[in-house]
């Protein structure tokens, strides 16, 4: 028997990463620097929420949780397991575009470590998303590339990005110290240290090719707080413009 | 969405008049018994000065809508309420600014840069439709767009799609198969505000008594009141009167709202038995023409998030250029 509390605990910080980042995303809706990107980003959030609407659908079905909606819209802050890189505002561009860069290379590591993972739905899951995240990956991949190659500004601007996120990046590995060794033990999957030693060999090579100054491993401060319910001033706000009109009734269909 | 059978024109009239007579009479005739007999004119063909004027204004117009048509509704998509509406809203807005990209694209062909458009646009020179100098306030507006806007959308579109210039009709058809989701999406929404809690009906009322008189003014003005439309209907750039699109949307719709139990602001509204017309209120068509000239609620506001995302994103588009090209180019 796996570990439930465990369980809930990992799928909740992975939905509300998800959510999060897929909001973020979203806001870029018609605001792109062109088109093209407007379109790219509404589509990521499609999937970011996609995925977070069928984590929750998996802690409604298989764990005993809440309504997936109410679940996602109405809970109070301190019970989100967000991390602080996805709350923050979206910025700039170049912001939101290593910050894009940094969490879907994190969650293709993740979701590729569960494609064995022990908990069904976790693997079933994986399995389905992996398809979608190479696009995201691609895209961000390309565009990390280009940007940093394309004169003085540009890449000025790529590399204080880099600066600004990795640490906040970091601290999407941030491990729950009461559940991590259940779920190594159960193999539902290797674990965040493992996680976070993956992300970091498959992020480098791309910003070494994007010639970006590379912070020593040692010297990243990871930002932690998010998975004990400790948030950015960010997250209270962009909660209650999400829950908005849900809460004018709660109890009714929308 | 969203281009409105109203196109506006710059008050230039005289010069082009003349330039209009350089066309040489046998390529005009020639021109015209092509689109007589149905077939479509492509980007390369021999098209007379004013075609090519008027399909530029018409399609540049129908694109700007819909990269400002997604601004209204965008706000919303943080703050829909449950992952079903969430998800089918960001969808659809991403549709809007892909059919922007499409008829930027087609417009184009006729030989004018995205870029000069997107400037004239934000000069104010170009216009948009009306509709979106409104204000969406709540989000029963959401749904009264999806439903009423999108659907006297698909009219003027329907009909356009009829049209003599091949890549204009060509994305039109694109455009209407996505539209109807839209408005699928629209109307789901909007029965389930009309069915739900007095409150939710209350708001989905006050939403309709407001946008009543935009989407009335959508289609343009009355036939008795616009000029120069005859050349338009002979090139099939037009396709379709002003009124007969009106009175085709209040046939096909006024009857799904008042099924829903919800009314409309003019009491002078009905279908008269042996026209088969429809007969309203006129809507204040002094206000139509004040919005259109920039005196709309939201018109400067409209055009402060475009010049906002235009100038924060100068930085990417000229790092995607090479020195050797004009026009910046997407790389993924």
């Amino acid at each position: 028997m796996i570990n439930q509390a465990a369980i809930k605990d990992l799928i909740i910080k992975m939905a509300d990463d998800e959510l999060i980042q897929g909001h973020r995303n979203s806001e870029w809706t018609g605001l792109g620097p062109v088109m093209e990107e407007d379109i790219a980003f509404s589509s990521m959030a499609q999937d970011k929420i996609g995925h977070a609407w069928a984590l929750y659908r998996i802690l409604h079905e298989d764990l005993g949780g809440e309504d997936p909606d109410r679940f996602a819209f109405l809970r109070p802050e301190k019970e989100y397991r967000s991390a602080h890189l996805v709350e923050m505002p979206n910025g700039t561009y170049d912001f939101s575009l290593m910050r894009h860069f940094l969490f879907d290379q994190a969650e293709t590591i993740r979701y590729e470590s569960m494609q064995e993972s022990s908990f069904e739905s976790l693997r079933l899951l994986s399995k389905k998303v992996k398809g979608e995240l190479k696009y995201h990956t691609l895209h961000a991949n390309a565009w990390v590339m280009q940007l940093s190659k394309a004169g003085e500004e540009s890449y000025g601007r790529m590399q204080q990005a880099l600066n600004d996120t990795i640490a906040l990046a970091a601290g999407l590995f941030e491990a729950s110290p009461e559940h991590e060794a259940a779920l190594i033990e159960d193999k539902v999957y290797p674990g965040e240290a493992e996680l976070y030693r993956r992300w970091l060999d498959r992020i480098y090579p791309v910003l070494v090719k994007a010639s970006l100054n590379l912070p020593a491993i040692t010297a990243i401060k990871p930002v932690y707080g998010g998975r004990q319910g400790i948030h950015t001033i960010h997250l209270q706000p962009l909660l209650k413009e999400m829950s908005e009109v849900f809460n004018l009734d709660a109890e009714a269909g929308w | 969405m969203y281009g409105g059978g109203y196109i506006f024109d710059e008050p230039n009239k005289k010069q082009l008049r003349e330039e209009q007579q350089h066309d040489e009479p046998e390529k005009l005739a020639a021109f015209e018994e092509r689109i007589a007999k149905g077939e479509k004119i492509e980007p390369g063909d021999w098209m007379p000065v004013e075609y090519r004027r008027q399909l530029i204004r018409l399609i540049e117009q129908h694109a700007h809508s819909e990269i400002i048509g997604a601004l209204p509704e965008g706000t919303w998509i943080t703050r829909a309420p449950g992952f079903k509406r969430k998800l089918a809203l960001i969808a659809k807005v991403q549709d809007e600014i892909g059919h922007g990209q499409l008829l930027y694209n087609a417009a184009e062909t006729l030989g004018k840069s995205r870029e000069a458009m997107i400037n004239d646009l934000l000069s104010g020179k170009s216009k948009y439709s009306n509709v979106f100098n409104y204000p969406a306030e709540t989000w029963a507006d959401v749904a009264v767009i999806g439903f009423l806007i999108d659907a006297a959308a698909i009219v003027n579109q329907v009909a356009n799609a009829k049209g003599s210039y091949g890549p204009y009709c060509r994305a039109l058809e694109r455009i209407c198969y996505e539209e109807s989701f839209h408005l699928k999406q629209g109307h789901d929404a909007f029965i389930e505000l009309a069915t739900g809690t007095p409150a939710q009906k209350a708001m989905l009322q006050d939403a309709l008594n407001r946008w009543w008189q935009p989407i009335m003014h959508f289609f343009g003005p009355p036939d008795k009141a616009s000029s120069h439309s005859e050349k338009l209907m002979q090139w099939k750039v037009k396709m379709a009167s002003n009124d007969d699109m009106r009175n085709q949307f209040l046939d096909s719709y006024v009857p799904k709202i008042w099924e829903l139990g919800m009314t409309l602001p003019d009491p002078a509204l009905k279908k008269n038995a042996e026209t088969g017309k429809w007969e309203y209120t006129d809507p204040d068509w002094e206000e139509f023409f004040r919005v259109i000239n920039g005196g709309g609620p939201c018109n400067a506001e409209r055009l402060q998030v475009r010049k906002w995302a235009e100038e924060q994103g100068r930085w990417v588009r000229k790092a995607l250029m090479k020195p050797t090209e004009k026009r910046a180019l997407p790389v993924a």
